[in-house]
């Protein structure tokens, strides 16, 4: 644990990064604030009502995920595309490989999507000797600085702009690509066009995939989306099968939970809709689409009625955006694929509690992330039960692995006190008595001591609170004891 | 006359006793009659936080025992922390699943402020113009769903002037076990909340739960931020004269 602390103070001294990551963080909150007022001016409380059904429906959906994810590729295939499981990240790898070795493929040319960083799909190809170009301008950049994502929506808020200038001029030193934002994007979108032309494959997330209509549906702001679903020959998709739902009727409610959360928008600038490959007349589309749908875990989750809804989550970054630990940290403290609150909930159920040990209890429990998920994951809640399974054997993976003897010794002597009323008595009396003695040896206390690296030592109180209540009357002993 | 139980809880034992003094003053002034069972210890919390459930629950049975078994009027509980008050209100659902002297127990289980608040109370401040921060604990807004309450209470007190934080509702940082497990990011929250708290121009600190205002001292202390700390039930008290005579607001100033 002591590498973990040595990280985090390290994350904690980088304080410009945290300024800039306030910045960005206020101004995320203050614009989802803005458009939820402006979606209850309209009839009020009306995303609270949105709320409740992106939460209800996302909840049946997870009772029924096998019979939907069967109709959804039932469907699928019906449109022409090939539908494909890959139950962990390894199988699912090997599958785009395949994919790309029956097309003698070089390049690929990708969407953002968190479950290719997830399954560290990337490394795996360029390992191969394939070569992948990320198309998000954030992801493109972080790419070219051999980085990673460290938030959901906004992969690159730990880079400023002349970062992003100074990365591209180390890349590309013969041309002149401007400082400027626009000058900036413009230059990639040169960079990039040339790339879409020239890749064979194109490797997409997917924010829901509708069953009844065999549908995947991208939402996007850039364009980059629907370049790479339509451009080179070959579409893959790459899903997390919870993406799943049941009919186009869901989509709205949850696509506007999704857009106001994460961006503060009511409705993003593109909503690619794939039905399948390009058809007979059609100018547009790839002659294949592939859908891989992923379980790398997740079926296990599904298994606990409480720790299944971490599975309701759609994406939206809004959790992150409003907890104060990671607006500490930032984004790559949390050393996970997907960071913030829901990362502090998903990756240990993914990877196992023994891979995160530190996540689960890397949380003051303050709820300002259940307080904006648009679909009511009870965070905290979820986060207390993984805390629980690190002690005693459940379903989550590597439970009950975590037998800290001496923590265990503490809270052991601390029930044995607590939990007898004239132990305590006696206790309280001790420790009383020795208030002047304890104040001193504070900082040397196991645990507790750790208090007195950034605080001063808390001062015991003179008198006990049964002393005052007895004086003013209060005091309730026991009818046996002769009660008032 | 209306009867309530006082559960002090642990925190308040050790680090500021007179603050239960200060809340039981100002509910007998708004016309309640507050009973201390005796033999409280603790909620549980310390050890379901860390997922030790089993000492948990043997500890919170002693509580809910306290309440069904030897005190077992029908009256509320009042608790200090809106905390400590969501895990007897709330949590001990998940302790105990099936046992119906919880069910009976957790309904009337509140937060004091909000209860004191609908008593109704006249509060005339006695004390000179004073500008005050107020930080209100997170359990006892997002759990508790407190937040107008202590406000209003501090609104009517015509004297004081509330200052508002540019991250009112934010997390200070202390988190119960948070702060000594994680005592690095627990110290850059409070560190992040002690400036605010300094710059927005608040003479005096006043927070309703006696965790997050140790946090906060205790942090301004290191960082040599001179401001008195007061407890709500405190502060209330000693503005309209109800203050124990021995009491004195914990200071950052009094250094040993």
């Amino acid at each position: 644990m002591s590498r973990f602390h040595t990280f985090i103070q390290e994350k904690l001294s980088q304080t410009t990064l945290r300024e800039n990551y306030r910045a960005i963080l206020d101004g995320n909150n203050i614009k989802r604030q803005q458009v939820i007022e402006e979606v209850n001016r309209e009839e009020g409380n009306y995303f609270s009502v949105l709320r409740d059904f992106g939460h209800q429906t996302r909840k049946e959906i997870l009772s029924h995920l096998c019979e939907l994810l069967e109709r959804l590729e039932k469907n699928c295939r019906i449109n022409g595309m090939e539908v494909h499981y890959a139950l962990d990240g390894k199988q699912a790898c090997v599958l785009v490989e395949e994919i790309a070795g029956n097309h003698q493929a070089r390049l690929l040319i990708k969407g953002k999507s968190m479950i290719t960083e997830e399954i560290h799909l990337n490394r795996y190809l360029e390992k191969r000797g394939y070569e992948v170009i990320e198309s998000d301008l954030g992801e493109y950049i972080l790419q070219l600085d051999g980085d990673t994502p460290s938030h959901l929506v906004a992969p690159a808020i730990h880079k400023t702009a002349s970062d992003f200038s100074a990365i591209l001029q180390r890349k590309f030193p013969h041309e002149y690509l401007g400082e400027k934002d626009e000058e900036i994007t413009a230059a990639v979108r040169n960079i990039l066009r040339r790339k879409y032309m020239e890749a064979d494959i194109g490797v997409s997330g997917v924010n829901f995939a509708v069953a009844s209509g065999g549908a995947l549906v991208l939402v996007e702001n850039e364009g980059n989306g629907r370049l790479v679903t339509s451009l080179p020959r070959v579409h893959i998709a790459l899903m997390s099968m919870e993406k799943v739902i049941e009919d186009f009727s869901q989509l709205p409610g949850l696509l506007k939970l999704l857009t106001v959360s994460a961006t503060g928008q009511l409705i993003t600038n593109y909503i690619n809709i794939i039905r399948g490959p390009r058809r007979s007349g059609e100018q547009d589309g790839p002659e294949e689409v592939h859908l891989i749908i992923l379980d790398n875990g997740r079926s296990r989750i599904l298994a606990d009625p409480i720790l299944r809804e971490s599975l309701l989550c759609i994406r939206c970054g809004a959790c992150m955006d409003s907890c104060p630990v990671y607006a500490q940290i930032t984004g790559h403290g949390y050393q996970s694929e997907i960071p913030g609150p829901i990362g502090k909930i998903l990756m240990p159920q993914l990877r196992g509690l023994k891979m995160h040990p530190e996540l689960p209890g890397m949380s003051s429990l303050c709820g300002a992330c259940e307080e904006v998920c648009p679909v009511r994951i009870p965070i905290p809640r979820i986060l207390l039960q993984l805390r629980a399974a690190a002690k005693k054997k459940t379903s989550v993976l590597d439970s009950g692995k975590e037998r800290n003897s001496k923590e265990f010794f503490l809270w052991k002597m601390w029930s044995l006190i607590y939990r007898r009323t004239w132990v305590h008595r006696l206790f309280r009396k001790l420790l009383h008595r020795t208030t002047p003695v304890l104040s001193i040896l504070f900082p040397y206390i196991p645990l507790l001591g750790r208090w007195s690296h950034h605080r001063s030592v808390p001062r015991f109180a003179k008198v006990t609170l049964d002393s005052l209540m007895k004086k003013n009357g209060n005091y309730l002993l026991s009818r046996k004891n002769g009660n008032p | 006359m209306i009867p309530v139980y006082f559960y002090g809880t642990c925190m308040l034992d050790l680090l500021s006793p007179y603050t239960g003094y200060h809340l039981v003053r100002l509910l007998e002034e708004a016309g309640c009659r507050v009973f201390f069972p005796a033999g409280q210890t603790c909620c549980g919390q310390p050890a379901y936080n860390s997922g030790y459930r089993e000492e948990a629950r043997q500890v919170a049975l002693t509580q809910v025992k306290l309440f069904s078994e030897i005190f077992s009027e029908n009256y509320p509980i009042l608790l200090p922390s809106g905390s400590c008050a969501a895990m007897m209100g709330h949590h001990y659902l998940d302790l105990f699943p099936a046992e119906k002297r919880v069910d009976s127990l957790r309904p009337r289980i509140e937060e004091w402020s909000r209860f004191y608040f609908r008593c109704r109370p006249r509060l005339k401040d006695k004390g000179d113009r004073i500008r005050i921060v107020w930080h209100g604990s997170c359990h006892s807004l997002r759990e508790m769903g407190v937040e107008e309450e202590p406000l209003s209470l501090l609104r009517q007190l015509s004297q004081v002037e509330v200052r508002e934080l540019p991250h009112q509702r934010e997390c200070c940082g202390f988190g119960g076990t948070f702060a000594v497990k994680y005592p690095e990011i627990s110290a850059a929250m409070g560190e992040s909340k002690c400036r605010e708290i300094n710059t927005v121009g608040g003479e005096v600190l006043v927070s309703s739960d006696i965790g997050c205002l140790t946090h906060i001292r205790t942090r301004m202390e290191k960082m040599g931020i001179r401001m008195p700390c007061y407890h709500l039930a405190d502060f209330l008290a000693e503005r309209i004269g109800l203050a124990h005579p021995d009491f004195r607001a914990t200071d950052t100033r009094d250094t040993r």
